[in-house]
């Protein structure tokens, strides 16, 4: 059963330090990056970089800190779904802030 | 040909088990401190019916006030304080916990072949985060209660009311823990620990509800304890965060409110779907018509009901925009239920069916859960939605599918799994009268209250135009005959286990892993790791087991 | 009779040499013991997106509607502790993961020496965090409290604050909106602040557990989970800093 072999697999590797080192290092780099950007003048996409970055970072903190890029087909799914929930709840509602300002029609 | 499918052992030799999770230990420190699930699930069934029956009571005071146009009863503000708690207490302390809590704790490591849930000491834990909330809600009613509405809208609650808002709302953040663990354990459960050959889709549709109301659980209610925090905050330090004078905004509240509150009735009634599913496939003797739809429509309805919220809010103020969505959405989500509706139908056609009392409760949900559902299509096309809500016909299509939906598919699971949890079946004739008076008193209760709204009666009013009063008056009458109905099982299912017959393993011929231990369990529940060979609702492999069983004789 | 119709397989005599002491019985193995507990944590983790989630929103909702208060509350948070703190944490996010690897290899005075460096990081975090709520508390930003306009009606009386952003002042009800983004700010890094506590002091538990040897026999369940959850509470803040700190710092 591919579940009880995953499973396993998920269990018994080991990530490495050095990748723990490579990641750590770039999520200090990428911090000074952030900084950096927010003292830029590019207008809105001041924002979208900010963004951008930080989802970075979060990402290799979950592939890579949390395992979950050796982790079973269950735990990248419950991932994924912790994501798309938190996204529709700060989505859907904030389409509702922002069409109020559209008016009626 | 018998009119029932019951077959119980010869009772003057039947006995009870000796060794079984009742008798295993003795003491109540083997029961406070347990991490058996069936204990744990049959502390939560005690817990839960004391709830109900405050709750009970709650409404009975409404319906008594309600008699007469004039609040004459109580004060405006006590009849405020008494519909709040009455939801505070049926919703959070009563509907969301009772088939998942009670018959699920039993039930899934059962029906799965595991000996236990995955967290035995985390379900403990969740009862006991149960009681605390609960206590903690009957302190605040002591102690001057609250009257917001169970539904908390700011800025009411957070600027304008001196009542209980803050323990109340404490008490429905720590029972929303306990619900959280209760989901987590289920899913991990569900996906770890079934036994060899117990594939998924082997499962019985029981475990498949739970497992899409557990989603629900773990994703829904922390926006919920976010929501309750915000509140507390507000009322405390003043934040702003729902003020309008310092720039705040009273409907995020309600956004985050309902972003959980939605899919806490889809928690709630996806269980008793579950129970129905079960129940439904017993006294037709047939499996259930469309195994993979069911399943995967009770997954449908968990996802689908994370994108409907708002159809609570049509007229509190948001964008018409998300009206159009939230309305276009809420068409959807009606559609995995109907599929469960339809599939159960056919399960019924051409099967055997009799009417035990179980299956009486199921005809009953089948009915009333499809009116109270078609009435929720109503209210979710936002042009009658603007006339029909804060009116009697919400109150009177939640209650549909709420009492005449999940308290029916409750009872039907109690009566259904009482021979099992018990070893004693409970009185037939007795049942049936009370499932016939229930029918006939929530339809008397709650049709009445159709008509009140669409003639404009609003709701959470303690005096009304006098007008109303004659629909009033029969709600009142039918809540008196439903409140009987509700007090009989306790009665005779309470008599039952000291003179009940004794039901032996299988009373109802059920398939099911379940149906295949002693009654009641063992601890263990298994002694040696059943291995699933055959699909779920399998009839053709139960009858291949009788002829396998020989008949000890002397 | 009651298992009959269950097929019957070697059941092995149940002898306590047989599995290490902390498998549970309801389990068949260690394996699945452990799978069960990394998953479990993971849904909790979930609940805990969830959580924040709703802050999160109230957060870019506000922010939407009162930019220029956003922009001027922001900063009056210094943007040195703010980024000093969030390298604090990314290394005792690096040390904890080296903790769950010293675990795994069964070194244990390597796991001891990370998880005592993940517990004086996160401890220096909750320091810097003080200092800069004690200036908050003191220059009257904290919501509900005396709460004071003053640095954004007048930004020139900010002498320290002007220097950098040379920030218009604001009108008055724009003013009132930054409590709004203080409300927001206390909320947000308060909360993180609770569950950097929690996971502290669970730290401090596992550390006398680690010593004991408890996680370097080959059992290292708890701080592997307990690493997930700590990188979550990390996750949290790489995004409550930019959003917070770094609305807009040029100009």
């Amino acid at each position: 059963m591919t579940d009880q072999r995953e499973m396993e697999e998920s269990q018994h590797h080991v990530v490495s330090p050095l990748i723990y080192i490579i990641v750590g290092s770039s999520l200090l780099v990428l911090t000074g990056v952030t900084v950096w950007a927010s003292f830029q003048e590019w207008g809105n996409f001041n924002a979208v970089a900010a963004l951008a970055i930080a989802v970075v970072k979060a990402m290799i903190v979950v592939l890579f800190f949390m395992h979950v890029k050796y982790s079973s087909k269950l735990t990248k799914l419950t991932v994924f779904c912790g994501l798309f929930t938190f996204l529709t709840l700060v989505g859907m509602t904030l389409a509702d802030y922002i069409s109020r300002a559209w008016g009626s029609w | 040909m018998s009119s029932t499918i019951v077959s119980l052992p010869d009772q003057s030799t039947a006995r009870l088990p000796k060794v079984s999770f009742m008798n295993k230990e003795n003491g109540l420190l083997s029961w406070l401190l347990t991490g058996d699930h069936k204990r744990i699930a049959i502390l939560y069934l005690i817990s839960i019916t004391f709830f109900f029956f405050i709750g009970g009571a709650l409404a009975g005071l409404i319906r008594l006030e309600l008699l007469t146009p004039q609040s004459d009863l109580m004060a405006t503000d006590t009849y405020n304080k008494v519909f709040t708690m009455h939801g505070v207490i049926m919703i959070f302390f009563f509907l969301v916990p009772s088939v998942p809590a009670t018959l699920g704790n039993f039930f899934i490591p059962l029906m799965i072949g595991a000996k236990d849930l995955a967290l035995p000491k985390i379900n403990l834990l969740s009862w006991y985060l149960y009681m605390a909330g609960g206590l903690l809600a009957i302190y605040t009613m002591a102690t001057g209660g609250v009257d917001t509405g169970w539904t908390f809208t700011t800025p009411l609650s957070t600027h304008y009311v001196n009542t209980n808002v803050l323990t109340t709302g404490l008490a429905v953040f720590i029972a929303g823990f306990s619900s959280i663990f209760t989901g987590l354990n289920f899913i991990v459960t569900i996906h770890k620990m079934r036994c060899p050959g117990m594939t998924w889709f082997r499962m019985p549709l029981f475990v498949w509800a739970h497992y899409a109301a557990s989603i629900l659980m773990v994703l829904g209610t922390p926006v919920l304890a976010i929501a309750i925090v915000l509140v507390a905050l507000e009322r405390t330090i003043g934040i702003g965060i729902f003020d309008p004078t310092k720039g705040g905004d009273p409907l995020l509240f309600q956004h985050l409110f309902w972003f959980y509150s939605h899919p806490a009735v889809y928690i709630i009634i996806l269980p008793g779907m579950g129970v129905i599913s079960e129940t439904i496939s017993t006294f037709s003797r047939k499996r259930v018509f469309g195994y993979t739809a069911v399943a995967f429509s009770s997954v449908a309805i968990a996802v689908f009901g994370f994108f409907v919220w708002a159809h609570h809010m049509f007229i509190m103020g948001i964008s018409n925009y998300s009206m159009l969505v939230f309305s276009l959405l809420t068409m959807l989500v009606a559609v995995p239920s109907s599929i469960k509706i339809f599939n159960w139908a056919f399960t019924l056609y051409k099967g055997s069916i009799t009417f035990e009392t179980p299956m009486l409760y199921t005809f009953g949900f089948m009915g009333l859960f499809t009116i109270g559902g078609l009435t929720g299509v109503f209210l979710g096309t936002s042009g009658t939605d603007i006339h029909l809500t804060e009116t009697y016909f919400i109150v009177a299509h939640f209650h549909f599918v709420m009492v005449g939906g999940m308290l029916m598919a409750f009872l039907a699971g109690i009566h259904f799994w009482w021979p099992k949890m018990t070893g004693r079946m409970y009185p037939e004739k007795i049942s049936q009268l009370a499932a016939v008076v229930t029918f006939i008193g929530f339809n008397l209760t709650f049709f009445p209250q159709f008509i009140l709204g669409v003639l404009g009666m609003p709701r959470r009013y303690a005096a009304y135009p006098p007008e109303f009063q004659v629909l009033n008056v029969f709600s009142t009458a039918g809540a008196t005959i439903l409140g009987i109905g509700y007090l009989l099982p306790i009665l005779y299912l309470t008599w039952s286990l000291k003179y009940g017959e004794i039901a032996g393993d299988n009373p109802w011929q059920a398939t099911g892993l379940e149906w295949q231990t002693q009654s009641p369990p063992l601890t263990e529940n298994f002694l040696i790791t059943p291995i699933m060979d055959h699909e779920a609702y399998d009839y053709d492999w139960l009858d291949k087991q009788k002829e396998k069983e020989v008949t000890i004789v002397g | 009779m009651s298992d009959s119709t269950v097929v019957a397989h070697a059941a092995p005599e149940h002898g306590h040499e047989e599995h290490p002491a902390y498998l549970r019985h309801h389990f068949e193995n260690t394996a699945q013991q452990a799978d069960a507990a990394g998953f479990a944590m993971w849904l909790f983790l979930l609940t805990e997106v969830m959580f924040f989630g709703g802050l999160f929103t109230a957060y870019l909702i506000y922010r939407n509607w009162y930019y220029p208060a956003f922009v001027e509350a922001s900063h009056q948070l210094n943007v040195v502790w703010g980024t000093l703190n969030t390298a604090v944490l990314i290394t005792s996010s690096f040390t904890m993961a080296m903790g769950v690897w010293c675990a795994e290899m069964r070194k244990q005075s390597g796991l001891v020496l990370c998880l005592i460096l993940t517990f004086i990081l996160g401890l220096g975090f909750l320091g810097i965090k003080t200092v800069e709520y004690k200036e908050k508390i003191e220059k009257h930003h904290v919501p509900g409290f005396h709460y004071s306009l003053k640095s954004f009606v007048d930004p020139q009386s900010d002498p320290e604050i002007y220097k950098e952003y040379h920030d218009k002042p604001l009108a008055l009800d724009m003013a009132r909106h930054t409590e709004v983004y203080f409300s927001l700010y206390f909320v947000m890094t308060g909360m993180h602040a609770l569950h950097m506590i929690i996971g502290i002091a669970i730290l401090g538990f596992m550390i006398f557990r680690a010593r004991a040897g408890a996680y370097t026999a080959g059992h290292v369940t708890f701080v592997e989970n307990f690493g997930l959850y700590w990188h979550f509470v990390d996750i949290v803040w790489i995004f409550l800093f930019p959003l917070l700190y770094l609305i807009s710092r040029h100009q």
